[in-house]
């Protein structure tokens, strides 16, 4: 210990210099914490802002409900993104330094990516909560998991389900036209659905075009007009949130009035501010998505939590950002609970070891593979109907049926 | 590809662009005068875009209404911008101008968040989804009122600087900056006069854009670059210059996305912008400088 | 130089080597993080300092150095080494066209400006199509073994990477000391104060100008093999990001534009604010978004506006070295 006191009355002189100032303190003495510090990086401004902002309140009742099941004591050391690569890093370094055990977030591949290095170089253990992207745990690492589906499960989960619902609702579409935003999550996505595609063949439908978009489009004019020229049955669309706005309104302004628009497994139109930007024209949208079970014993104790805190919201409208993030800490309170200790190492080993049965989201128990992700995470089918979220499909977690094809639609 | 299909690309490309044009019409008059590059131009455009949409929240004021106040607002607003922190600025080097609304933007983009969110926020009006059918061809009836407003505002802003006094003291002070000041024109003020007409412009198209696009405060940069690649093609400075740009940009746009791909379109763009700097630097209807 | 900047120079110098035996691993990626901004914001500052070429697009530089090097890594397992070259000569190339174009049809101010804005963004589309750097998907270079170096392959503990920049920018800062006394120096000045009359005099300036984009570029490369062996993975969309030209500039143009040591003034200060109103909005509990950037934007407002040549030439007189 005495080293480390030298070095920090050393660094206080090299704080007294000035450069220094903003970057005290220094060395930290980490005693063994009754108490797992959580650092949570989630992209609160920026582009991504408003799902880093949903994603938080996640995050915000994990202490109350863990506390509640599992008895440990978290305490919640959160960082803004700033929807930034270059933020994450340094934002999860400052947390490593502060004396995070163990790091949660980010929604974003990009940042998930960096935020891996610092994890791997700190030796401290990083639980991704949304991030898609496949190349994050085929990397290499040892301290980095991921409790999400990757581009390639989530296409081919949601192509899955698509099969299911044509089954329940006795439909067989002919044709369908790709639509998908060009970003890092969309090329995942178009990879997954290209490789899934031919193998499916319980699949009635042909793509007939597929048509990628920018990301940051404000005008989709010419996307719709040419996915409507295709004359296909329905919308096969991978999209973010605002682009799914601009094109469920351009579709009505131009007369376009498909079988329904299914997404194979994309943010977008569950989002709560699909259904205030949209109203009535949100409906009978589907989104084939990592879900929660809404029937789960765990989800009515987090709903509970949630609606203590965020008196005027809806769990629902927050239910995969709320529910993965809370997940993510969860792993860790629960590895932190059999490790007995906050020693990263001993955590990360714990965490290898989950076999988390109680869960929220949908899908196998929590256990992660040799390359650190979880295999087996279920996919739901949501519709949009009364201006909610609604579990379509599986059956067994289903709240009401699907609606398919949707009234508005109209043959060409 | 059926004709049709073509036809109503390029329609709509040609509505768009007209509203692209208005938004590049405000940094084009004022960089005309000022010779300063308005690097704040989508951000500002952003905030009279949220004044909008608080006016009709509060008050269920059509936007075509509500941009009369917004546009006021915005008069003053962009004088006093001039006046108290650009034209102090004027003959510094372009970098200094570069970081001065380079910061002024920062700023605004952030305080935009600070206040609203990051939630994207829009107006809802009932014909904002309606279109109008003309055989195969369907014009969509918000873009074609934005469009009719673009042409107003541009026609008007025309009308004012060839027949008003102050227009023409004003293109006195931009052909001719010192012998403005010979004649005894007060060229700060009418500096902060262009700055603020410049501004109306930026409200009227922020109240047209409205209708079109949901507003989140991380709109901002993105229509600064566009509308620099508008007014450069167009011509920095000349008014129909801005119009034709933002014509000439919706449209092939929406031939690329046709018949290219539709994530690659902005490509084009920014192909065309470097064409026109290199073979017409002052732009297709700017004059030489 | 005089005695007393020297003698400040050296003892700086010592500093920044001792660092990382002092300094935890928090502040020692945030002074990698100032190196780097410090040294690409050298090498934009011999574009625009010296020669007076205001470019707004550096980031197709930083792009095409990392993925020139990330894809012969990624692919072929060449190190960056040998990749270094390759980027090098992209970026080299990518400037002379630019410049070329620009130079021969008398470009200049704000309109090439705007034309290196328009070659960053036209590239930055462009590699979004590029299946095969992975377009908008990224491209994620293998990870090795995190606590032994190995320089072959620029792979290591941060404190590697901290050493490497702390080389890069003592090797620019010394490359651009001697720039400025050479006799590009003295033309690059002569051009940046005014072009026709160094006309007049007889410089080549087109050939000169060439020259500072050259050099530029080549150096911005280099920070590009940097950034693709330190994240370790490539977006179109961040890299050629406009926001990544800008962020190369604010450092010298805070700092002191034209001036040897304004970029690393400037780095420093900026990166280190940044993070003090993080922290010292952490401390008041002001935990809105967006407000950081607010007092951000303040404090560079502030700046440009008292301080129109910078940080460093007010600084200088202060302490008594010359600029």
């Amino acid at each position: 210990m005495t080293q480390r006191t030298n070095r920090r009355q050393f660094n206080q002189a090299v704080a007294g210099l000035g450069a220094a100032a903003a970057l005290a303190p220094f060395g930290i003495v980490r005693a063994q914490a009754q108490k797992l510090k959580v650092g949570v990086l989630l992209p609160r401004s920026g582009v991504q802002g408003f799902i880093g902002q949903s994603c938080q309140k996640g995050a915000d009742l994990a202490p109350g409900v863990i506390k509640q099941m599992l008895g440990v004591d978290i305490e919640l050391m959160n960082a803004d993104t700033e929807s930034s690569v270059d933020t994450a890093r340094t934002r999860a370094e400052r947390l490593v330094q502060e004396g995070a055990h163990v790091l949660v977030g980010p929604f974003d591949s990009g940042a998930a990516a960096a935020i891996a290095q610092v994890a791997e170089q700190r030796g401290v253990p990083f639980v991704i909560n949304i991030a898609a992207a496949p190349q994050i745990t085929e990397q290499g690492y040892k301290f980095v998991f991921r409790n999400f589906q990757t581009g390639p499960d989530i296409a081919r989960n949601g192509l899955a389900l698509i099969g299911d619902l044509f089954q329940a609702t006795n439909t067989a579409p002919r044709t369908a036209v790709f639509m998908h935003v060009n970003d890092t999550f969309g090329q995942a996505m178009l990879k997954g659905i290209s490789a899934f595609m031919p193998r499916m063949t319980q699949l009635p439908f042909k793509i007939v075009d597929t048509i990628s978009y920018d990301p940051a489009a404000k005008d989709l004019t010419v996307e719709v007009s040419k996915a409507k020229a295709s004359n296909a049955d329905f919308l096969l669309l991978v999209c973010r949130l605002n682009d799914a706005i601009i094109l469920r309104r351009e579709m009505v302004k131009q007369r376009w009035n498909p079988m329904g628009i299914i997404s194979p497994g994309s943010p977008g139109m569950y989002e709560e501010q699909y259904y205030k930007a949209l109203g009535k024209l949100s409906e009978y949208s589907i989104s084939n998505v990592p879900w929660y079970n809404p029937n789960a014993k765990l989800t009515k104790i987090v709903e509970k939590a949630f609606l203590k805190q965020n008196p005027k919201d809806k769990l629902v409208f927050h239910g995969l950002n709320a529910g993965f993030t809370f997940e993510a800490i969860l792993i860790a309170a629960d590895a932190f609970k059999r490790a007995r200790s906050t020693d990263p190492k001993t955590l990360a080993d714990a965490i290898r070891q989950t076999n988390i049965t109680e869960k929220m989201m949908l899908g196998a128990p929590i256990k992660f593979n040799a390359k650190g992700q979880v295999e087996g995470i279920g996919s739901a089918c949501v519709q949009n109907l009364n201006l909610t979220p609604t579990v379509v499909l599986p059956a067994a977690a289903a709240t009401a049926k699907p609606v398919f094809p949707a009234p508005y639609f109209k043959r060409a | 590809m059926s004709w049709d299909l073509v036809v109503n690309v390029v329609i709509a490309g040609v509505l768009t662009g007209l509203v692209y044009g208005l938004m590049a019409l405000g940094l084009s008059v004022i960089f005309g005068v000022v010779r300063v590059v308005n690097f704040a131009h989508g951000e500002m455009m952003t905030i009279a875009m949220y004044a909008t949409v608080m006016l009709f929240a509060a008050l269920k004021l059509d936007p075509f209404l509500a941009v009369l106040p917004v546009a006021a607002a915005f008069f003053a607003f962009g004088y006093a911008l001039q006046a108290g922190l650009i034209n102090p600025f004027i003959t510094r080097p372009e970098h200094s101008q570069f970081m001065l609304l380079l910061a002024v933007a920062i700023v605004m983009v952030n305080a935009l968040l600070t206040v609203f969110g990051p939630d994207a926020r829009n107006v809802q009006v009932d014909y904002q989804l309606e279109s109008f059918e003309l055989g195969p061809i369907l014009f969509d009836r918000a873009r074609v009122y934005a469009a009719g407003a673009a042409v107003l505002a541009t026609a008007a802003l025309f009308a004012f600087f060839r027949f008003s006094l102050t227009g023409k003291a004003i293109r006195a002070c931009a052909d001719n900056y010192l012998g403005a000041r010979v004649a005894g024109l007060d060229v700060k003020r009418l500096y902060a006069l262009t700055f603020g007409i410049g501004s109306i412009c930026v409200a009227v198209a922020g109240g047209a854009m409205v209708l079109l696009v949901d507003v989140t405060p991380a709109l901002g940069p993105y229509y600064t670059l566009l509308a620099f690649v508008i007014v450069i093609v167009g011509g920095l400075g000349s008014m129909p210059g801005a119009l034709l740009g933002g014509i000439l940009i919706g449209v092939s746009e929406a031939l690329a996305g046709l018949f290219i791909a539709p994530s690659a379109k902005s490509m084009f763009s920014f192909g065309l912008l470097i064409l026109v700097l290199l073979l017409r630097p002052q732009g297709l209807l700017g004059k030489r400088p | 130089m005089n005695r007393r900047a020297a003698a400040l120079l050296l003892a700086l110098g010592a500093l920044l080597v001792a660092l990382p035996h002092v300094a935890g691993s928090y502040a020692l990626s945030v002074a990698t993080l100032i190196l780097y901004f410090a040294y690409t914001g050298q090498a934009w500052n011999v574009m625009m300092g010296f020669a007076g070429q205001l470019s707004l697009g550096h980031s197709i530089y930083v792009g095409v150095g990392a993925y020139a090097a990330g894809a012969l890594f990624f692919h072929y397992g060449i190190g960056p080494w040998a990749g270094l070259w390759l980027a090098i000569a992209l970026s080299v190339l990518i400037g002379l066209v630019i410049g070329f174009l620009a130079f021969r049809f008398g470009i200049s101010g704000v309109y090439f400006a705007l034309l290196t804005i328009a070659f960053a963004e036209f590239t930055r589309i462009g590699f979004d199509h590029l299946d095969w750097l992975g377009g908008p998907g990224g491209m994620f270079l293998k990870v090795a073994q995190r606590d032994q170096i190995d320089l072959a392959n620029f792979r290591g503990p941060p404190i590697m990477y901290y050493y490497a920049m702390l080389a890069l920018s003592a090797a620019a800062l010394a490359l651009c000391a001697w720039l400025l006394r050479s006799r590009a120096g003295y033309y690059w000045r002569a051009i940046r104060e005014d072009e026709e009359a160094a006309q007049a005099l007889g410089i080549n300036t087109f050939r000169w100008k060439m020259l500072a984009v050259t050099i530029s570029s080549a150096m911005t490369a280099i920070s590009g093999v940097f950034f693709a062996f330190y994240y370790n993975n490539l977006f179109p969309e961040q890299i050629f990001n406009i926001g990544r030209s800008i962020e190369i500039i604010l450092g010298p143009v805070i700092g002191g534009v034209g001036t040897l040591f304004g970029p690393i003034l400037g780095a420093a200060v900026l990166t280190l604010l940044s993070d003090g109103i993080t922290e010292a909005l952490a401390a008041f509990g002001w935990e809105i978004p967006g407000i950081k950037q607010v007092l951000y934007g303040l404090v560079l407002l502030a700046a440009i506006m008292f301080m129109p040549h910078g940080i460093w030439p007010a600084l200088a007189r202060r302490i008594g070295v010359d600029r």
